[in-house]
């Protein structure tokens, strides 16, 4: 199965070719470990991605040289630290086409959404005053979002129209796993507030149009917020290109540390948006009654933050920016083909969302008839291969496409093309190693 | 790859109950109300309940009519009342499918008491991390479970529907 791969759709870039990838392993040493007696083959960088060197020395090197909290000194050391952590947000924002105070830190997507969704709750309860009246939902107000989100972009939703009156509808999956943008239309409509969607699935691997979802918001005059966690991580996205109005994202998807996240914000609605967490950090005076909040990002970033996180995120995206974005697209878009050609050959295996040669990042999920995930996923754990089974916090999605749950295999730019292969080789045996005959 | 782990792990008498699921109900269980109005008539006291593994969705029901001993001898009532019948649905991987069959054969007719004696001794060597060797005497069919005891994340899909059946015998 060398030569039956086609041309990546995303054929705009040089991929990464398989001697850069070995070198690139070098820097990430968890990779070089056996495991059940096995080379570690990681497909799980969907879920949490490994940290370079780079990205581990930038952490200590904090921790050694500049530890100090941040915004509250006037001591040397304090100024250093501020200058290091502000100067992790230029990074950052400049990586994903947004201003500096455009860029909120959270401890991941998930607290980016509820940022945005508290934000917007406590708009609906008066807070904010007249400037906040554009974020108020009520009853009659609609929250879109669609049937393949993942439960991170689903739930605070939910919960923002329990508290708000507002109702939740969703734009509906097609059975090949895409978005039906035929119904889009028929369910963002006038009384739609806010339509929130995933920018690449991280279930069926496929990359939504974007541009066509925005044009259907503007033309209803509603919000946008995009779940960049799985584009972010592995294509150059530029949010003030897309448009959207929010975008969030995690830092350990994208070779980064856990506990950091982002939220980008159009600066002219974060100004207007009350914040979400209160406490030190966020104000200008305070009195015992009332409190009046600094500009954003800071007015989104109460209490002691996540200092050493942001600068390793910081070296993360360095280190993502000097491989190439638009060179690991190439590559990933390569080997979610590969896997899709070598899923589709193999019996009993239902591959869940498009076929070959529709645009998807590195991933790609599957049932394989007759063996429950968690088999499979045993099965391939057995030969060093770590991959994801159950239903990837995206339930109704999965009950949508008819499994409860799935098993899903996930590149990066560390990926060999020979760990896609040895997976696919291994899948090939658990059905007849589990009696099952197709 | 050799698969002699695997085999350790996935013995066939696991696979086999997989596949063939002895207890389990090939449709939706009739509502509870209902069920236990008709076990009632049967002199059964009806009870269930319904778990689910959260790391992999895994889910049963165990549903079970218990018979009260006629003759109440002195000591402990309950434990000598009788699980006259079990049924369960669910769905999840072969380990725990397989469990709950087994579950089925094994305390199917049993006493209160011998169900949660022999509960307590497969909990056991499913926690032992591969140090009980699994008395075949006492565990049957469960015995073949020992090699599971040796992959703590996969304990919790062989405990499942033992995990329904001890909720349901504290049942209301
Ligand atoms: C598409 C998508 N959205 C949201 C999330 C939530 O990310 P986190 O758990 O880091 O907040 C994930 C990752 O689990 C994801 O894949």
């Amino acid at each position: 199965m060398t030569s039956s791969v086609p041309p990546s759709p995303r054929a705009n870039a040089r991929p990464l070719t398989d001697e850069e990838v070995d070198r690139i392993r070098n820097d990430f040493p968890i990779l070089a470990q056996q495991v059940n007696g096995h080379p570690l083959n990681y497909l799980d960088s969907g879920a949490t991605s490994q940290n370079p060197l780079s990205v581990m020395e930038a952490e200590q090197e904090f921790y050694e040289q500049r530890n100090a909290a941040v915004h509250r000194g006037a001591h040397t050391l304090a100024f250093g630290a501020t200058e290091t952590f502000e100067a992790a947000r230029t990074t950052v924002a400049a990586f994903i086409g947004a201003r500096d105070d455009e860029v909120v830190w959270t401890s991941n997507a998930t607290e980016a959404v509820n940022l945005v969704a508290y934000s917007f709750s406590n708009a609906s309860l008066g807070l904010g005053g007249a400037a906040a009246r554009r974020f108020r939902l009520g009853a009659g107000d609609e929250i879109v979002v669609t049937e393949m989100e993942h439960h991170a972009n689903l739930i605070p939703w939910q919960q923002l129209a329990l508290r708000t009156g507002a109702t939740l509808r969703f734009i509906p999956v097609l059975d090949d796993g895409t978005l039906d943008l035929a119904a889009a239309a028929g369910v963002v409509g006038p009384r739609t507030r806010v339509l929130a969607f995933t920018h690449a699935s991280n279930v069926v691997g496929t990359v939504n149009p974007v541009d066509e979802l925005v044009a259907l918001a503007r033309s209803v005059g509603a919000l946008v917020l995009l779940d960049a966690c799985q584009s972010v991580p592995h294509m150059p996205v530029d949010v003030a290109a897309l448009d959207v109005d929010f975008a969030v994202f995690s830092g350990h998807k994208m070779l980064g540390p856990t506990g950091i996240g982002v939220l980008f914000g159009k600066y002219e609605l974060l100004a207007d948006m009350p914040p979400f967490l209160t406490g030190g950090s966020m104000i200008t005076t305070v009195d015992m009654h009332t409190a009046e909040f600094l500009a954003p990002p800071q007015r989104f970033e109460a209490g002691t933050q996540r200092i050493s996180q942001a600068i390793a995120l910081a070296a993360a995206v360095d280190y993502l920016t000097e491989t190439g974005m638009e060179r690991i697209a190439a590559r990933e878009a390569e080997l979610g083909q590969r896997l899709v050609t070598g899923l589709t050959d193999i019996p009993g295996v239902r591959l869940l969302g498009p076929p070959l040669g529709v645009e998807r990042i590195g991933l790609a999920s599957f049932d394989l008839a007759g063996v429950h995930a968690h088999d499979v996923g045993q099965y391939l754990d057995e030969a060093g291969i770590a991959v994801r089974i159950g239903h990837h916090c995206a339930q109704p999605l999965h009950r949508r496409l008819g499994v409860t749950a799935s098993t899903r295999a996930s590149t990066y730019l560390y990926t060999t093309t020979d760990e896609v292969d040895q997976f696919l080789a291994t899948l090939r045996e658990v059905a007849p190693f589990f009696g099952v005959h197709s | 790859m050799t698969n002699s782990a695997m085999q350790q792990l996935y013995q066939q008498i696991i696979l086999d109950h997989a596949k063939s699921r002895h207890g389990a109900s090939p449709d939706e269980l009739p509502p509870l109300a209902e069920a236990a109005a008709a076990a009632d008539a049967r002199g059964l006291h009806l009870t269930e309940s319904h778990q689910v593994n959260t790391t992999c969705g895994d889910e049963v029901t165990v549903r079970m009519g218990v018979r009260a001993d006629p003759d109440r001898a002195d000591g402990d009532a309950d434990g000598d009342a009788v699980i006259d019948e079990l049924v369960w649905r669910g769905d999840g991987c072969s380990i725990s499918m397989a469990s709950a069959s087994v579950l089925s054969d094994s305390v199917r007719g049993t006493t209160v008491a011998e169900s949660r004696a022999l509960l307590d001794t497969f909990r056991e060597m499913l926690r032992s991390r591969g140090t009980i060797e699994p008395d075949e005497e006492v565990l049957g069919d469960a015995a073949a479970f020992g090699g599971v005891s040796r992959y703590p994340a996969r304990v919790k899909c062989a405990m499942l529907a033992w995990v329904a059946f001890e909720a349901a015998l504290l049942g209301p």
